[in-house]
C-alpha cells in the first residue's frame, strides 16, 4: 500500500528505468527487487543473495566498495520500498563503483532486529573493514568473519549503540572513564 | 591483579625512562601529603591495588586511563595467523602479477623477513604529536627502526555529527557538515547542497554552479598548500611551512570576504550560495592565481628538487593500482598510483564538463608522487578558476523558489509573503521528498560522499558521510609496513588524513 501511494506521488521513485540498468544486465541479479529514484539504481537482494549479488557485480567491473553504512528505519519502518519486500528495522547500504561504466550501484540490505548478522565484504573489498567496524560501532550490527570486529570510534567500554534511534540522546551521563586527577 | 599487572610493566620497561623516574618525579615534587591522597583516590575506586608498588600502580593507572582494549594492536606472536595472513594482503583478491609485489612490500619482504626473529616492540606514534595532523593515534610494531604492522586507532575526536545531523533542518545542515573537514569546508558543503538538492529535485541557475566551482576549487588550492605546509614539516623543512601558511592565508583572505568566515562558511547552501561574489572579485582571484602560479615555482626550487627531499620521500610507502582500488583509496592516493580517476573528470558534477583541466596521476604511488599529484592538481585549480574568472555567468546566485531560498532582505520590509517565506524557511524549513540519495564530489583529500535519507519531514532521518580520510586511512599499514620509523612520519602525512573528518 505504502509503496503504491509514493509511487504515484512521485514518478521519479520507480520507472525511467532503461539505459543501463545492470539489474536488467546481469544474469546473476535475476529476481533481486530493483528500484530507481533520482536516476539510483538501487537493488534489494535478501540476506542470503548478499554475498553472491555482491559478487556478480565485483565480477561486473565495480571494483570499487566506495561506501558501506546502516540505517535504523525504527521510527519509519513504512518507507517506499520495492513490492513483495518487507522492511526490517536495520538496512545496510552499500554503495559500489564501476569506473568504467562511470557509475554507482546501491545495494540495500534488510537486517532485522532480532538477528542483526550479516557477512563481511571484506573478503571482497578490503577496503570495508573501517566501515563495516562504524556500522557495528554505531549500529550494533555484526558482521561475521570480519577479521577485526572491535568498536572503532567510540571507547571499547563504550554501552550501546548511539547511531539507533532508541538510543537515548542527551540523556546518558558522559560515559568517560573515570579519571582520578593528576595529583 | 598482580597477574596482570605483570606483562604490562614487562611490556612498559623498554620506555625510555617509564617506571621509576616518574614513581621518583612524582614522589619529589607532589610530596608525602599528595601520595596520600592518591592511595586514598585508588582505595575508592575499588581497584583493590595493595599499593606497595608505587611504579605498578602507576603503570596500571596509565593503562586504565589510555587503553582502547581490543582495538588496539597486539603485538606478533599474541595475533593469529590468518590476521598476519590478511595484514599482508594474502587473502587480497589480486591478479596474479599483482600479488607479490604487495607481499613483499616495498623493501623486497624484509619486513617478512624479520617476522618470528628476535624481539619486536609496540611504541605508540600519537594521539598527541604533531606530525599527526590531529589526535591520530598509530601503534607500530618495530623491530629496531623497521615498522613491521601498523593500526590506526582513530575516534578521538568523535563528537557524533552524523547524530546532530538528525536533529538540524537541512537549513542548517550545512553548519553542521562544514565542521567536519575542516580545511575544505566548501567542498563539505558543496556535498551537503548536492545531496539535498538531488533529493528536492531542483535546478541550480549557472552563475549559483559557477560561484559553487570557483569557491570549491580556491578551497581544494588552500587545502594542497596547506598540506605541502605540513608535509614541509614533517620533512623538518620549516620554511615550506611558513610558505604554505602564507598562500593558504591569501585564499582564506578571500573567503572571509566573499563569505564572512575563514573557515566554516555556511556559504554554500541548498539552492545556490549564501550571498554574491563581492564587487571586484575578478582582481583579487586573479592575484590569487598568479601569486600562488608563481609561488609553486618556489616550492619546485625549494622542494622538488632538492636532493634530501628526493631521497627522503622517492619510494618511500608504495601503492600500487590494485592495491589502493581494493583498499576503497581515492584522492591524491589513487591518482598518485597511477588511476586516472579524479570525479570532477569522470561523472562531471557542477560545470566541470566545460572547463579544461587535467586529470594528474602519478606512475610508482610512493609519497614522493602524492605530493608532486597534489602540487600539480594546484596549478589544475589554478587553470580552472582563471577559466572562472573569464566565463562567469550573469544571473540568479540561488534559485528563486522561496521554499528553498530565503528571499532578498529589502523585500521583507515590503511584501507580506516575502516575511512568510523568510520565517517557514528559518523556523521549518523546507520538505523534501521521501527517499534516499547519495551524492558524491571530489575533495582535496578524495570521494567525499553525503547520503541522506528522508521521511518527508523538514529534518533528514539519516546522514552519513563517506569521509575520503576515514576511508583513506585503511591503506595506512599497506603503506606502513616495511618502512624505517623515521619515514613513517613522511607516509602518514602524505596520506593527508583530516581528523575531523575521519572522526566526525
Amino acid at each position: 500500500m505504502v509503496e503504491d501511494s509514493t509511487a504515484s506521488a512521485q514518478p521519479a521513485v520507480s520507472g525511467e528505468v532503461a539505459s543501463g540498468s545492470v539489474a536488467a544486465e546481469l544474469a546473476d541479479l535475476a529476481g533481486v527487487p530493483v528500484m530507481f529514484f533520482r536516476g539510483d539504481e538501487i537493488l534489494f537482494p535478501s540476506r542470503e543473495r548478499y554475498l553472491p549479488v555482491v559478487a556478480a557485480l565485483k565480477g561486473a567491473g565495480f571494483v570499487m566498495c566506495s561506501d558501506l553504512c546502516a540505517v535504523d528505519y525504527l521510527t519509519h519502518m513504512a518507507r517506499p520500498l520495492p513490492e513483495g519486500l518487507t522492511g526490517e528495522r536495520f538496512e545496510i547500504v552499500v554503495n559500489l563503483l564501476s569506473h568504467s561504466r562511470r557509475r554507482y550501484v546501491r545495494l540495500r540490505v534488510q537486517v532485522p532486529a532480532s538477528d542483526a548478522v550479516l557477512p563481511t565484504l571484506f573478503y571482497l573489498y578490503p577496503g570495508t573493514e573501517n566501515m563495516e567496524r562504524e556500522v557495528y560501532d554505531l549500529f550494533g550490527v555484526v558482521f561475521s568473519d570480519h577479521p577485526d570486529m572491535t568498536r572503532i570510534l567510540m571507547p571499547q567500554d563504550w554501552e550501546g549503540h548511539p547511531l539507533r534511534k532508541d538510543y537515548g540522546v542527551g540523556r546518558v551521563p558522559v560515559q568517560f572513564k573515570e579519571s582520578p586527577g593528576p595529583r | 591483579m598482580n597477574d596482570e599487572t605483570e606483562p604490562v610493566s614487562a611490556a612498559a620497561s623498554w620506555i625510555p625512562g617509564s617506571t621509576g623516574e616518574r614513581a621518583h618525579d612524582r614522589g619529589a615534587g607532589a610530596g608525602e601529603g599528595a601520595v596520600a591522597v592518591r592511595d586514598d583516590g585508588d582505595g575508592a575506586d575499588g581497584d583493590g591495588a595493595d599499593g606497595d608498588d608505587a611504579g605498578g600502580e602507576l603503570e596500571k593507572l596509565f593503562e586504565a586511563e589510555t587503553s582502547e582494549g581490543d582495538q588496539e594492536l597486539a603485538l606478533v606472536g599474541e595475533t593469529d595467523e590468518m590476521e598476519l595472513l590478511i595484514e599482508r594482503g594474502a587473502v587480497l583478491r589480486l591478479p596474479e602479477d599483482a600479488a607479490p609485489a604487495v607481499d613483499s612490500g616495498p623493501d623486497g619482504g624484509a619486513a617478512d623477513a624479520h617476522f618470528g626473529d628476535g624481539e619486536t616492540m609496540i611504541i605508540n606514534l600519537g594521539p598527541q604529536h604533531p606530525s599527526t595532523h590531529g589526535v591520530l593515534r598509530v601503534m607500530l610494531e618495530l623491530q629496531g627502526e623497521t615498522v613491521l604492522r601498523s593500526k590506526p586507532v582513530v575516534g578521538y575526536l568523535h563528537t557524533g555529527m552524523e547524530k546532530t545531523a538528525e536533529e538540524l533542518t537541512y537549513v542548517q545542515g550545512a553548519t553542521n557538515v562544514t565542521r567536519m573537514d575542516y580545511l575544505s569546508p566548501l567542498n563539505n558543503e558543496l556535498a551537503w547542497s548536492l545531496a539535498v538538492e538531488k533529493l528536492l529535485g531542483v535546478e541550480l541557475p549557472p552563475r549559483a554552479t559557477w560561484i559553487r566551482m570557483l569557491m570549491s576549487e580556491l578551497n581544494r588550492i588552500s587545502s594542497h598548500v596547506m598540506w605541502a605546509a605540513t608535509n614541509g614539516m614533517d620533512l623538518a623543512s620549516t620554511t615550506m611551512m611558513i610558505f604554505g601558511f602564507r598562500e593558504r592565508e591569501m585564499v582564506l583572505s578571500f573567503f572571509e570576504k566573499t563569505t564572512g568566515l575563514r573557515m566554516n562558511h555556511n556559504y554554500i547552501r541548498p539552492g545556490g550560495v549564501a550571498a554574491d561574489l563581492p564587487d571586484g572579485w575578478e582582481d583579487d582571484v586573479s592575484v590569487i592565481a598568479d601569486t600562488i602560479a608563481g609561488r609553486l615555482d618556489e616550492y619546485d626550487e625549494l622542494l622538488t628538487g632538492q636532493p634530501i627531499f628526493r631521497e627522503r620521500t622517492e619510494g618511500i610507502g608504495v601503492i600500487g593500482p590494485d592495491l589502493a582500488l581494493a583498499m576503497s583509496a581515492t584522492g591524491p592516493i589513487l591518482r598518485a598510483a597511477g588511476v586516472a580517476w579524479d570525479l570532477r573528470k569522470s561523472m562531471p558534477y557542477l560545470a566541470y564538463e566545460e572547463v579544461d583541466f587535467d586529470v594528474i596521476v602519478g606512475t610508482v604511488g610512493d609519497t614522493f608522487d602524492r605530493y608532486a599529484v597534489r602540487l600539480n592538481e594546484v596549478r589544475e585549480s589554478i587553470r580552472i578558476v582563471r577559466q572562472v574568472v573569464e566565463r562567469m555567468p550573469s544571473g540568479d546566485y540561488k534559485v528563486q523558489d522561496k521554499k528553498v531560498t530565503p528571499p532578498p532582505r529589502a523585500r521583507i520590509d515590503e511584501s507580506m509573503e516575502a516575511l512568510i517565506h523568510h520565517f517557514k524557511l528559518y523556523t521549518r524549513g523546507f520538505e523534501p521528498p521521501e527517499g534516499e540519495v547519495y551524492a558524491s564530489i571530489e575533495s582535496p583529500r578524495g570521494e567525499l560522499g553525503c547520503y541522506i535519507v528522508s521521511n518527508g519531514s523538514n529534518k533528514p532521518y539519516r546522514m552519513h558521510w563517506r569521509g575520503p580520510s576515514f576511508v583513506n586511512l585503511q591503506s595506512v599499514p599497506a603503506l606502513l609496513r616495511g618502512s624505517l620509523l623515521a619515514d613513517a612520519i613522511a607516509i602518514l602525512s602524505s596520506v593527508d588524513p583530516v581528523l575531523g573528518e575521519v572522526d566526525r
